[in-house]
């Protein structure tokens, strides 16, 4: 899950990490009151979850409170990357001697948090790393230690020369690993970490993703969840705690397990369709998800049939089966229904769905085929 | 032969009075594993009744239950929350194979149990994982034990059911296993795809291998250099993910396209610049295996 701007900012003000104050904004107006309570230079920040806001013209500096006000009315309702802008953050603007970047995320060779620091801060650091690696240290953080003092220094060190940026700089690394670890992040970073001319280091800019499996015991990230930029289906899968992405064809797809329901998004493909959604109902299903699933299918006009591949292991197919009958029952389903059952308790599946007048499948192959040809109006 | 488990192995099942744990348990009975003890903290002293009457003792710990029975492998059924300290508990009671089962472990919480484990020279494999099956000797973890055959294919997955599926064609083509691992889809897993080829190198029994992958990190990039680089036995593939959308996270947690990074098509580059041969669909894989072995 990510985050936006000024909830990592709160969640690294509480590490300790300085950030300059900010509010924010939803209207002109509002941005107008806050910008002239910072004295009137601020700058104005679309608060989305993609990157590049900077670029897409959704980070603008404001000279004094009526510009504020200008700016934050043009960038409102704005599109980034197709996302609606609908929150702005205004924070006082700051003077800028030197910027860096400082960040830490789970590195998956590494199997641990890892930091990477670079004197190059206020660009994309993945250019950065690509074109100019020796401009970047990194530091892979043991997770049973957590950063020591010295590896923090290290890395700070190797920013600035100044003795009082580096103990600063130290100590915003330690925080950093503290506000990551007790988010439950698997991305934090400050790009850019400034200097002032006065000598302090800040962070102007915060940057959070969330890993989802830590939500279920961190309700205060949770209630940091913005849906307003996700499809009302996605929504209702996440609810249903179904693993769902809406995709623009027309063959709606219910799989259970998420390799086996890649693999038959690009079967369909394969034969000529497109898939409409990629739906893993997961492991241990019971007959409520899949009414759930076969819900969120129909709510997409687009879906012209819908595929069901089910090989059971953990997931049991007679629980498969009798959610696809009782669903049948609950909610009018107008695409037609193709499946494919096998796997564990598949005699009982086959049986169920047969007692209901439903007849299935055992081959992937010719399932996905009649699925894209039933969506095609060739069956 | 086969890599990992095999006859000898004697299972402690972690979570063992769950739904999931004691359904899996039967069936893993059934298939003919040697399980020796479960453990739910509480209910020590307690028995699980087998599906033929065997009287299966529960301890409240992994070290009384390896104490007790010698127990030299572990699968993990608990609930997310729980399930690293499982891993943490397991590594510390003396099994050398930790299975975990579970999905949606905290990816912060599987950092510290498998630095852990590491040291201790204990293997995880997993979590988010089926577990794996060496047909006709043992099963440890929910891979459906009909769909089998022993034969001399070794496979090692990313995925539960994708691996089910591709299993499933082989044996119906003739096409026995040796062994059948799925290694998970999180994105810190304890056993990686090089482990297990080096594995089914070793084995003299295997002679072929099918290596199942999908999009995400750098995994295959790495085991499609090691194979062309280490490997005498031949290898064919299979990426899904052909079709998924950059920065969506598909179903498992270390499948999403970072950027450019991770994809279907840099994969499948990997696998075929290195002698893979890779299947554009799960029931082409019987062909390519057989031309390989040819």
């Amino acid at each position: 899950m990510d985050i936006h701007e000024y909830q990592a900012k709160e969640r690294f003000r509480a590490a300790g990490i300085p950030v300059p104050p900010g509010e924010i904004a939803t209207t002109g107006e509002q941005a107008e009151t806050i910008a002239a309570g910072y004295g009137g230079k601020v700058v104005v920040k679309a608060q989305v979850h993609s990157g590049g806001r900077g670029k897409a013209g959704g980070v603008k500096l404001a000279n004094h409170a009526a510009e504020a006000k200008e700016q934050a009315t043009a960038i409102l309702g704005m599109q980034i990357n197709g996302l609606t802008v609908e929150k702005v953050l205004v924070t006082p603007a700051e003077d800028i001697d030197t910027e860096a970047y400082v960040g830490v995320l789970v590195d998956r060779k590494k199997q641990a948090a890892t930091f990477m620091v670079s004197a190059e801060g206020g660009v994309d650091i993945e250019h950065v790393a690509h074109e100019t690696p020796d401009l970047i240290r990194k530091l892979t953080v043991d997770p049973r230690f957590g950063i020591l003092p010295h590896q923090a220094f290290w890395l700070a060190n190797f920013l600035y020369d100044d003795p009082g940026l580096i103990k600063q700089t130290s100590k915003i690394v330690a925080q950093l690993y503290d506000a990551f670890i007790n988010s439950g992040a698997s991305m934090a970073e400050i790009n850019p970490l400034i200097t002032t001319p006065a000598g302090e280091v800040k962070a102007i800019d915060a940057k959070m993703s969330i890993d989802d499996s830590e939500l279920f015991r961190r309700p205060d990230v949770e209630a940091m969840r913005d849906s307003s930029s996700e499809p009302e289906s996605e929504i209702k899968a996440r609810e249903a705690n179904l693993s769902y992405v809406k995709l623009d064809g027309d063959v709606g797809c219910c799989v259970n397990g998420a390799g086996l329901a890649m693999a038959t998004m690009d079967l369909v493909k394969y034969y000529g369709g497109e898939p409409a959604n990629f739906l893993d109902i997961g492991g241990s299903s019971n007959p409520d998800k899949v009414v759930a699933a076969l819900e969120i299918i129909t709510s997409d006009p687009n879906v012209k049939s819908i595929l069901f591949n089910i090989f059971g292991g953990i997931t049991r197919c007679d629980d498969v089966a009798r959610g696809i009958v009782e669903a049948t029952k609950r909610i009018d389903i107008k695409p037609p229904i193709v499946i494919r059952l096998t796997g564990t308790n598949e005699e009982l599946a086959l049986e169920i769905l047969k007692d209901a007048g439903f007849s299935a499948y055992t081959s992937m192959d010719a399932v996905v085929e009649k699925a894209v040809q039933l969506a095609a109006g060739e069956a | 032969m086969s890599i990992f488990i095999d006859n000898d192995t004697k299972l402690v099942v972690q979570g063992i009075t769950g739904r999931d744990g004691s359904f899996h348990t039967t069936q893993t009975i059934e298939y003919g594993t040697n399980m020796v003890a479960g453990v739910t903290p509480g209910k020590g002293g307690q028995t699980f009744e087998g599906p033929n009457g065997q009287k299966v003792p529960i301890f409240n710990a992994m070290d009384e239950a390896v104490a007790e029975t010698g127990a030299n492998t572990s699968v993990i059924f608990v609930p997310p929350a729980f399930a690293a300290g499982a891993v943490l508990e397991a590594a510390d009671s003396g099994v050398s194979l930790v299975v975990a089962i579970t999905e949606g472990v905290p990816v912060l919480d599987m950092a510290r149990a498998l630095a852990f484990a590491r040291d201790k020279g204990v293997r995880v494999l997993g979590p988010n994982c089926p577990g794996l099956i060496s047909p006709g000797k043992c099963k440890v973890g929910i891979l459906p034990g009909q769909i089998v055959s022993e034969g001399p294919i070794g496979l090692v997955s990313r995925s539960g059911t994708l691996t089910y599926e591709a299993v499933f064609q082989l044996t119906n083509a003739g096409l026995g296993q040796t062994t059948c691992v799925g290694i998970g889809g999180d994105p810190l897993i304890g056993t990686n795809f090089i482990d297990c080829l080096e594995a089914f190198e070793a084995d003299p029994d295997t002679t072929g291998v099918v290596m199942l992958g999908e999009i995400g990190g750098t995994d295959e990039q790495e085991a499609a250099a090691y194979v062309s680089a280490n490997m005498s036995k031949p290898v064919v593939g299979f990426i899904a993910g052909r079709t998924a959308p950059p920065g969506r996270r598909m179903g498992h947690a270390g499948a999403i396209i970072s950027g450019s990074a991770g994809t279907a098509e840099e994969k499948i580059r990997a696998f075929e610049e290195n002698g893979i041969a890779v299947a554009k669909r799960p029931a082409d894989l019987v062909g390519l295996i057989q031309d390989a072995l040819k």
